[in-house]
């Protein structure tokens, strides 16, 4: 596990874990680090996606599926950091799927509700 | 008359009885010392011992000159009045402090202590705490303190709130003007692990050191997530992930080992230059012409160069594991301490991020704090590029090198081993940033960018309209970097004072360093500045 000490760095670069890597157009010849491989990744946020800001637990789901809301509209209740956090809809439109159940701990940026927005 | 015969007769009985009273009392502090020094007694110094751990006194004696502890407040007594705790006896309330040398350096140090309610701290433990730290800053030497505690005693409550905000108050004040150091031995979590984040050196040892704001059993309640301590906040994520510590050891011994040979290079305040020794010739057989690959596409161990540079090849690398893309560390030239930052080129091709460069202006505005002349070698390709590098912030990550080396007012020397392009080439101590002496080997390439994207900018028409624009390419590329891949359009604007032979390379620095024993640069008078933090 875990990056390489000093003594073990020359031993791996014999060892194939050299890899390409393009800075400005340049192909280098390096190691990479753990930290590096494991980032995260990003992907567009649709519109109408309701993502978790908090870790918490899913307390209460106020809609159903196939339910028009308007932007505001309470969707459901999210305790975390010991408040109950009222999470509306960020525009309005139908709402296509529920991802969480009620009960459910979630994490940050959780996904939990798509509106088709209108 | 009647009163002075009383009094001499008095006196003789007095003296009579000393002997033996004085004899007496000794005995008693011995007996009172003894009971404070057992800690929390034989069962928790055994569990203690069982997980691999030192006591606190053990650690300290481990760590100074033989016989040249002195403990203070032995006999403090805790300030807990509810829920039965004015019942129960903390010997020392659970943190042994005192003073000592270690290379004959005079040191401040505490340590937590792990068998005394779990090394909990309330008021009087960070009064003990508080106290040999303002002792420290008025006599102007290091602190060192050794964390091994379960955090805040419950049953105190506020108090030990304020115990920690007083702790943390005083590791901002002598910030910048008595070196400070940490040690993580055992659990340090909550609030605790605030004192250690605003110190200049945390050390951690595998298997022993935890570090965390919410554990594992508070992230279970939350999320449902099983982890356990050591991948959630042990030594090696925060030597490798996080970057909270600076040295990682895999025993207490070689963490004390470290610490002492970090003493011996850093000075006892920032009025001091460090202690230089004896001079010595690097003790590396390598030849430093025949480590950079003539490729420049190709990677080598930037650290073979410094072992080629300093005295007696002797360098101290700091937070070797995390942010490997860059170096830094503490070696001697000429006798004298040195700090280096050098990009590596054997990790992420040595570019600029927001740790790498995090990492960098903390080491920077260390060295220019206690008089430490920097010495930058540089090989860098430019900043990584990526979604997850500019939404975390590399621009403001970023900004703090320039800060850093800017702010500088010892002497800054940069050898440009290679590449050295665009902001990097700006960001790495150049001379628009101050640099009193500024090397380049003939390999070195100071350019805009890469030859292959200024080629593609600068001739995109030529290669847009050619019938084979790969070839195209390739020829403009080549052109690029005949005309700009050298050190000489620099030099030929006096960017660069001289480029040198790499053979020639230690002996320009000793001679640049010689001349900046006496420099002097000031700056504005302010408050102070505000950093990029």
């Amino acid at each position: 596990m875990g990056f390489p000490h000093f003594n073990e760095l020359k031993k791996l670069s014999m060892e194939n874990q050299i890899v390409d890597f393009v800075v400005t157009a340049r192909k280098y010849k390096t190691l990479l680090t753990n930290k590096y491989k494991n980032r995260p990744l990003w992907h567009k946020h649709e519109l109408g996606e309701v993502n978790s800001t908090l870790p918490g637990t899913v307390i209460r789901i106020m809609v159903k599926e196939g339910k028009d809301v308007k932007e505001g509209e309470l969707l459901l209740i999210l305790e975390a950091m010991k408040m109950m956090n009222r999470i509306a809809a960020p525009v309005s439109g139908t709402i296509k799927e529920i991802l969480v159940k009620e009960g459910d701990k979630i994490r940050k940026a959780h996904l939990m509700i798509k509106i088709d927005p209108k | 008359m009647f009163l002075q015969n009383e009094g001499c007769r008095e006196m003789k009985h007095y003296k009579s009885i000393t002997m033996t009273e004085l004899e007496k009392n000794i005995q008693a502090l011995r007996a009172r010392k003894a009971v404070v020094e057992k800690g929390g007694g034989e069962a928790a110094i055994e569990k203690q011992e069982a997980m691999g751990k030192l006591t606190a006194r053990k650690r300290i004696l481990s760590l100074l000159d033989p016989d040249s502890f002195h403990e203070y407040d032995m006999f403090v007594k805790h300030d807990g009045h509810d829920f039965g705790m004015e019942k129960k006896d903390f010997p020392g309330d659970g943190v042994v402090t005192g003073t000592g040398t270690i290379f004959g350096a005079p040191v401040c140090i505490y340590a937590q202590d792990f068998t005394v309610a779990g090394g909990s701290l309330g008021l009087q433990h960070a009064r003990k705490i508080t106290k040999i730290m303002d002792h420290a800053l008025k006599m102007k030497c290091p602190i060192i303190g050794i964390n091994d505690s379960g955090g805040a005693r419950i049953q105190e409550g506020v108090q030990a709130l304020a115990g920690y905000g007083e702790i943390f108050y005083r590791n901002t004040i002598a910030s910048g003007v008595i070196p400070q150091i940490s040690l993580i031995l055992g659990p340090c979590a909550g609030g605790a692990v605030y004192s250690p984040a605003l110190t200049d050196f945390v050390f951690v040892v595998e298997n022993i050191s935890k570090m965390f704001i919410t554990g594992p059993n508070v992230i279970k309640t939350v999320l449902g997530e099983d982890i356990s301590m050591e991948d959630l906040g042990g030594a090696r994520v925060h030597a490798e992930i996080t970057g909270n510590a600076h040295f990682y050891a895999t025993s207490e011994q070689e963490c004390f080992d470290q610490i002492k040979r970090l003493v011996s290079f850093i000075p006892w305040n920032n009025t001091k230059k460090a202690k230089s020794i004896e001079p010595k010739k690097p003790a590396a057989k390598q030849n430093i012409g025949n480590i950079i690959p003539a490729d420049p596409k190709q990677p080598y161990d930037v650290r073979d160069i410094i072992q080629c540079l300093v005295d007696d090849s002797d360098f101290l690398e700091v937070q070797e594991l995390w942010a490997a893309n860059i170096v830094i560390g503490f070696g001697r030239m000429g006798g004298e301490t040195i700090g280096f930052v050098a990009n590596q080129p054997m990790v992420l091709a040595g570019v600029l991020d927001c740790d790498s460069s995090d990492k960098a202006a903390r080491f920077i505005r260390f060295c220019d704090s206690f008089n430490i002349p920097i010495i930058t070698l540089e090989d860098m390709p430019g900043y990584l590029p990526g979604v997850d590098q500019e939404h975390a912030g590399v621009i403001r990550h970023g900004a703090k090198v320039l800060y850093a080396y800017s702010e500088a007012t010892v002497p800054k020397i940069t050898v440009i081993l290679r590449k050295a392009y665009g902001g990097g080439y700006i960001a790495m101590n150049s001379r628009h940033l101050g640099a009193d002496f500024t090397f380049a080997w003939p390999t070195a390439e100071i350019a805009v960018m890469g030859p292959e994207g200024a080629a593609n900018i600068i001739f995109r028409k030529e290669i847009m309209e050619a019938d084979d624009q790969d070839v195209m390419r390739q020829q403009k590329v080549k052109e690029y970097i005949e005309k700009f891949a050298n050190p000489y359009v620099a030099a030929s604007k006096g960017f660069i004072d001289s480029v040198i032979e790499p053979k020639e390379t230690r002996s320009l620095l000793l001679h640049a360093l010689e001349l900046s024993v006496l420099k002097e640069e000031y700056r504005p008078a302010k408050k102070h500045g505000l950093p990029p933090f």
